[in-house]
């Protein structure tokens, strides 16, 4: 992985890196790919993906409401809030 | 007061040998004379005393409500607490009280178990050592220079230590297991779908499950028949009944299939790990039980197969944590993404970055075929694997580690040395299996050895079962580190 590989997905993965972390970061993470390439010594050509460990289907459920109002509960936690409202940088000037 | 077995402690309660309020207060001191274990993220003696009070004013009514009334039990700081602070050993959750308890806390509560605790444990569950907390390094009873193992190491090394009489931990490639086996005790991760996954935070969603850490296997199934069961508000719970796995601990195994996978003993497992295995499959076969060997062709490829897996799905559920509506939030920040980036920055740890990194990576456009969803393909070829061996057995056997408790700092330098530790413990998370960690030795340093038990999907009364009628006859799993009292 290299160097711009790595601040895309930083940026993706809404990490900030420094820039003196990067050259460490590529080369953590090549490791680990080699090291998870060793999967393709098996051929998976006609095996379908595993997607839940045992191929269940998720239970479907009655379409009712389930949750009641606790925003003030919920909203205790948050590190900034006025009038029910989560507060963010401005997004849209 | 002696740390014991669940079920004498829950007889000396009822026969009013001691009080909760006592009991509870007895396990704090221990606690708070163990500092140098760093077990636990929280402690909270008000709010577990209150609860100790509850249950003995309860008991003087007459009003029992499970075996577990009024014991404490320490929880692994990834299940959600009203009232007490839960940090997934992360400082991105620095101060969150979820207003909400996770479906296993509420259960404990339903029976009367005082909460005695959040352990400390790796950050987020992803370590093998106790060594990614943002509280510190977790330190193993048995030789305190040495790993406890991971994630759940707080809860395993408390435990070791007679801190708390049992407690709670989660299993995603081993973290229930691999730090039962470090530290000499039981440890049990129940088949996937068994334990209710709601308000425990998540890691890797498609194999993320709860379980006991415990002194016996015996206390381990009383206590899952308190945290077992079919919950509505966990999508992927299985509609089951009550389950009665305490019922089922005194099945004969004469005739008993015990598979043993050859590629369990293969290079890297230590020698006195392989004997102390071998030779409780001869105290199996003494109980009439047949030794098999099987193939799990693919087991070399678990680990690569699971370092693409869990993080994708890591990346996706540490999504959530952005300082927006919990946690720690960056003072200074330009705009809304860099309050993300910068956020994110300052509260993962290394190990978490590193996971969400590759995770993301295995995600994005033009390498998805290529890992994620060859990952998901191998994962079939795994889980089959097990499906052959089990139609020819009933349960599997093999060491739950390749070598036992190592020093602190020895692997985290090397991320996939570290990730070789869970070598033996992946694969059954891939295939969704109820896998069990017992006592089954020393090595010549005096470090506990486990055995691993794993059994047939949803067939997890029987794993604990095979647990307990080995610990009917051996006893490694009463031995106490030495310097802590019993």
């Amino acid at each position: 992985m290299d160097n711009k590989t790595v601040n895309h997905i930083a940026t993706l993965a809404r990490i900030g890196i420094d820039p003196g972390e990067v050259d460490e970061y590529a080369a953590d993470l090549s490791r680990i790919l080699e090291f998870v390439a060793q999967m393709n010594a098996v051929d998976t050509a006609d095996v379908a993906p595993l997607t839940h460990p045992r191929d269940r289907l998720l239970r479907m459920r009655e379409d009712r409401v389930t949750e009641f109002d606790q925003r003030d509960e919920f909203q205790r936690v948050a590190p900034s809030v006025e009038t029910g409202l989560y507060l963010v940088p401005r997004v849209i000037e | 007061m002696s740390t014991t077995e669940l079920s004498s402690l829950a007889r000396s309660l009822s026969g009013g040998a001691f009080s909760s309020v006592e009991l509870t207060q007895s396990y704090l001191d221990r606690i708070a004379a163990a500092p140098e274990l760093n077990t636990f993220i929280t402690v909270d003696e008000a709010f577990s005393l209150a609860q100790a009070r509850a249950s003995d004013e309860r008991r003087r009514r007459g009003e029992v409500l499970s075996p577990l009334d009024g014991i404490p039990i320490a929880h692994k700081d990834i299940f959600c607490t009203r009232g007490m602070l839960t940090t997934c050993g992360s400082h991105i959750l620095d101060g969150f009280v979820s207003p909400y308890d996770a479906t296993v806390i509420e259960r404990f509560g339903n029976g009367g178990a005082v909460t005695l605790g959040k352990t400390n444990m790796d950050e987020f569950a992803m370590g093998s050592s106790g060594e990614t907390s943002y509280y510190g390094v977790i330190r193993n009873p048995w030789d305190t220079s040495r790993v406890p193992g991971g994630s759940s190491a707080g809860s395993a090394a408390a435990l070791a230590a007679g801190l708390c009489p049992a407690a709670t931990g989660t299993d995603t490639g081993g973290s229930i297991r691999q730090p039962a086996a470090f530290c000499g005790v039981t440890g049990f991760k129940p088949s996937y779908g068994q334990v209710s996954r709601y308000g425990m935070i998540a890691f890797a969603s498609s194999l993320d499950q709860g379980g006991p850490l415990a002194r016996s296997a015996r206390d381990a199934a009383l206590m899952m028949d308190v945290m077992a069961g079919f919950d509505s508000r966990d999508a992927t719970s299985v509609p089951q009944d009550q389950p009665d796995f305490s019922g089922a601990l005194d099945n004969d195994l004469k005739g008993l299939r015990i598979g043993v996978p050859a590629e369990f003993f293969g290079a890297g497992l230590d020698e006195p790990i392989e004997r102390a295995v071998r030779d409780a499959l001869r105290v199996f076969e003494e109980m009439g039980a047949q030794i098999k060997e099987v193939s799990l062709p693919n087991s070399e490829l678990c680990v690569p197969c699971y370092y693409v897996i869990a993080p994708s799905e890591a990346s996706s559920n540490l999504s959530r944590f952005d300082g927006v509506r919990f946690g720690h939030r960056a003072k200074e920040y330009d705009d809304l993404v860099g309050m993300y980036m910068k956020t994110r920055a300052e509260g993962f740890g290394a190990e978490v970055k590193r996971r969400v990194m590759i995770g993301t990576f295995a995600l994005s456009a033009g390498y998805y075929d290529a890992y994620y969803n060859k990952a998901l393909k191998l994962r079939r070829l795994i889980a089959e694997d097990f499906d052959r061996a089990f139609a020819e057995c009933d349960v599997l056997m093999g060491p739950t580690t390749p070598t036992t408790a190592f020093p602190i700092g020895d692997k985290t330098d090397d991320p996939i040395a570290m990730y070789l530790n869970d070598i033996f413990t992946i694969p059954v998370n891939l295939a969704g299996l109820p896998g069990l960690s017992m006592p089954a030795g020393l090595d010549p340093a005096g470090l506990p050895i486990g055995l691993q038990v794993i059994g047939r999907y949803f067939d997890d009364a029987r794993v604990l079962n095979v647990a307990h009628q080995y610990q009917r006859r051996t006893e490694w799993h009463t031995r106490w580190p030495e310097g802590w009292p019993s």
